[in-house]
């Protein structure tokens, strides 16, 4: 008798073979929690250039910005220009690795072959999102946490409302997280993705008072500033240091809520229907 | 005695087509793969076998038409369908980050298990693994890629087991390696789906085989009788001189220099040779054998060559 006609004899007289995986003992939050995992430890694994890299480059932006415009600049009143620019760079650098997070490992297991892995499994497209956009956030917490524990050298820090700092750093990493993985669904090179990035984040990023406070600007560069989304969550983690912002904070925060729902209901569109993943 | 258990379908086509513009990767394809079944898909290059099975697995979707695994509709029942179903890619894939067992207990987790290390372990060694499990998929050869790809794709024991030319481009060792625990797990009623260009490998596994040519199944039957479409001997000879006529009146081809002969019966070999020294042909070298699975195909293939049309090969 061949193997297949005794897979044939077996199935007949006993039914399906019983496999590990019997589809009621399938747990969709090992699932998601096991996506989680790995999206977190690819870039743990990896962690000098994840986490290191990102967080000198800040250190370099406070040595050489703050070191040349400490005597000449005073952004908000009474606050010097050094301790000024710590939060924005601690939110720059959130913002930059959570994009970069999301956008890097979609497109990386685009070009390997290996998202395969992640399409085969029975992901609904809630759990890709979540996983994908929390680690986001998760690896955007990490080098925001290193690029604000070195800059404490420099000037100590003042926490006059950190509620809100935690809440924009979230919402800021979970929407650059967002945006990443529509970038990354969206590029079919490493080329587009750069583009999206240096040609959309970058200056939205640096056109978003990072370096400055938007009251410094001519009017109508401090109006076009109320359009990037990137001011407001600037604006508000900086709120929660000072107590003192360019804009209520409230009304950044109904911005970054409502930018951030719009991209995640974006991105979860185009894993629904399985943009350029699913032909 | 006991009753046989009435069983689904481990695959069930219906009415599938697949079009990429105005090219037609499947058309109209309709095809059951009994529970299981030990079945072979085969075809040539650009025949469909990868758009059906990437069909079948939930990566690319149908332009008309149905699949069912274990009777969940890929679309409809996506989630039951696809624990049901492990799929060996072909093309090689790996994530660079991790060892080759943090590959498999996230791919076991991806699939809702925890605590499956038993079986994990079960694969590393029955597929030669075990040795490697802690090696950085990197630092792998393609061979033992290919293998963790294997493995993946049987980490969460599905019923339905899916092999898309698993063996393209590895070492005698991996096959053996393979198709004894493929074997294996087909004697304990797993559905094994299998597409190879390797049609010895074919014709000594698959119980039964479906051959597809520009998207459409041209032959669906058991092994068994698929060979018997193609009767008797095939003789080879090499030789100096015209062959008499009565000897290319057997020739079906000609390789190499040496000419092919499809002969009925065994008295025939016989004749061909003493009507070869009667003609004063030299006979440099003479082969005789039973006509195999890849005569079978290539009748089949060519045969329907010309009865397609408005379909892309």
């Amino acid at each position: 008798m061949s193997s297949g006609e005794a897979g044939l004899a077996r199935v007949q007289a006993e039914g399906l073979p019983r496999p590990v995986a019997v589809i009621a003992e399938s747990s969709a939050v090992v699932a998601f929690r096991t996506l989680l995992l790995k999206e977190m430890l690819r870039f743990w694994k990896v962690s000098f250039q994840t986490i290191a890299a990102p967080v000198l480059t800040s250190v370099l932006y406070l040595l050489v910005f703050g070191h040349v415009l400490e005597k000449h600049v005073e952004a908000l009143p009474g606050v010097n220009y050094t301790s000024f620019l710590i939060p924005g760079l601690v939110m720059m650098s959130v913002l930059q690795n959570a994009f970069a997070n999301s956008s890097s490992s979609l497109i990386q297991s685009k070009i390997m072959g290996s998202l395969i892995f992640v399409l085969l499994p029975p992901f609904s497209h809630w759990q890709l999102f979540g996983a994908y956009v929390l680690a986001a956030v998760v690896r955007g917490a990490v080098v925001g946490a290193g690029v604000f524990l070195i800059t404490v050298w420099f000037a100590p820090p003042t926490f006059s409302a950190p509620l809100w700092s935690l809440v924009f750093a979230v919402l800021g990493a979970a929407l650059l997280g967002s945006l990443g993985l529509i970038a990354g669904i969206w590029a079919d090179k490493f080329d587009q993705l750069a583009a999206f990035q240096n040609f959309i984040v970058m200056p939205a990023t640096f056109l978003s008072g990072v370096f400055y406070s938007v009251h410094g600007l001519p009017p109508f560069w401090q109006a076009v500033s109320h359009f990037n989304p990137f001011f407001y969550m600037i604006d508000g983690f900086r709120y929660g240091f000072f107590a003192q912002s360019d804009v209520n904070p409230w009304i950044s925060l109904a911005v970054v809520v409502a930018a951030f729902l719009a991209t995640a209901a974006a991105a979860l569109g185009l894993l629904a229907r399985g943009f350029k993943l699913r032909q | 005695m006991c009753a046989a258990i009435p069983v689904t379908a481990a695959i069930q086509v219906s009415s599938l087509s697949k079009r990429y513009g105005t090219i037609s990767a499947l058309d109209d394809v309709d095809l059951t793969v009994e529970a299981g079944e030990f079945f072979g898909l085969l075809g040539p290059n650009g025949a469909g076998k990868t758009t059906l099975i990437s069909i079948v697995a939930g990566l690319v979707r149908a332009t008309s038409g149905r699949v069912a695994v274990l009777g969940h509709d890929v679309v409809q029942d996506a989630r039951a369908a696809r624990l049901a179903l492990g799929v060996v890619p072909q093309e090689l894939a790996f994530d660079p980050f991790f060892t080759v067992r943090e590959t498999l207990v996230f791919q076991s987790g991806y699939f809702g298990l925890k605590d499956n290390g038993a079986w994990i372990d079960e694969v590393l060694e029955n597929l030669g693994l075990a040795g490697r499990a802690n090696t950085n998929m990197r630092a792998l050869s393609g061979g033992m890629k290919r293998r963790v790809l294997v493995a993946q794709a049987l980490v969460h024991k599905p019923p339905v087991i899916v092999l898309d030319e698993p063996t393209a481009g590895v070492d005698v060792e991996l096959r053996q390696t393979l198709w004894s625990f493929i074997r294996r797990l087909n004697r304990e009623g797993h559905t094994i789906v299998l597409t190879t260009h390797y049609l010895e490998e074919a014709q000594a596994l698959c119980q039964r085989i479906a051959m597809l040519k520009a998207g459409r199944v041209v032959a669906l039957d058991s092994t068994r009788a698929l060979l018997a479409r193609v009767a008797g001997l095939q003789m080879t000879l090499r030789a100096r001189g015209a062959l008499p006529a009565s000897v290319i009146a057997h020739r079906i081809d000609e390789r190499d220099g040496a000419v092919l002969l499809r002969l009925s019966q065994p008295t025939d070999v016989a004749q061909v040779l003493n009507d070869c020294a009667a003609a004063g042909c030299v006979l440099d070298d003479v082969e005789v054998g039973r006509a195999d699975l890849e005569d079978v195909f290539l009748q089949i293939t060519s045969d329907v060559a010309s009865v397609r049309h408005g379909v892309a090969a």
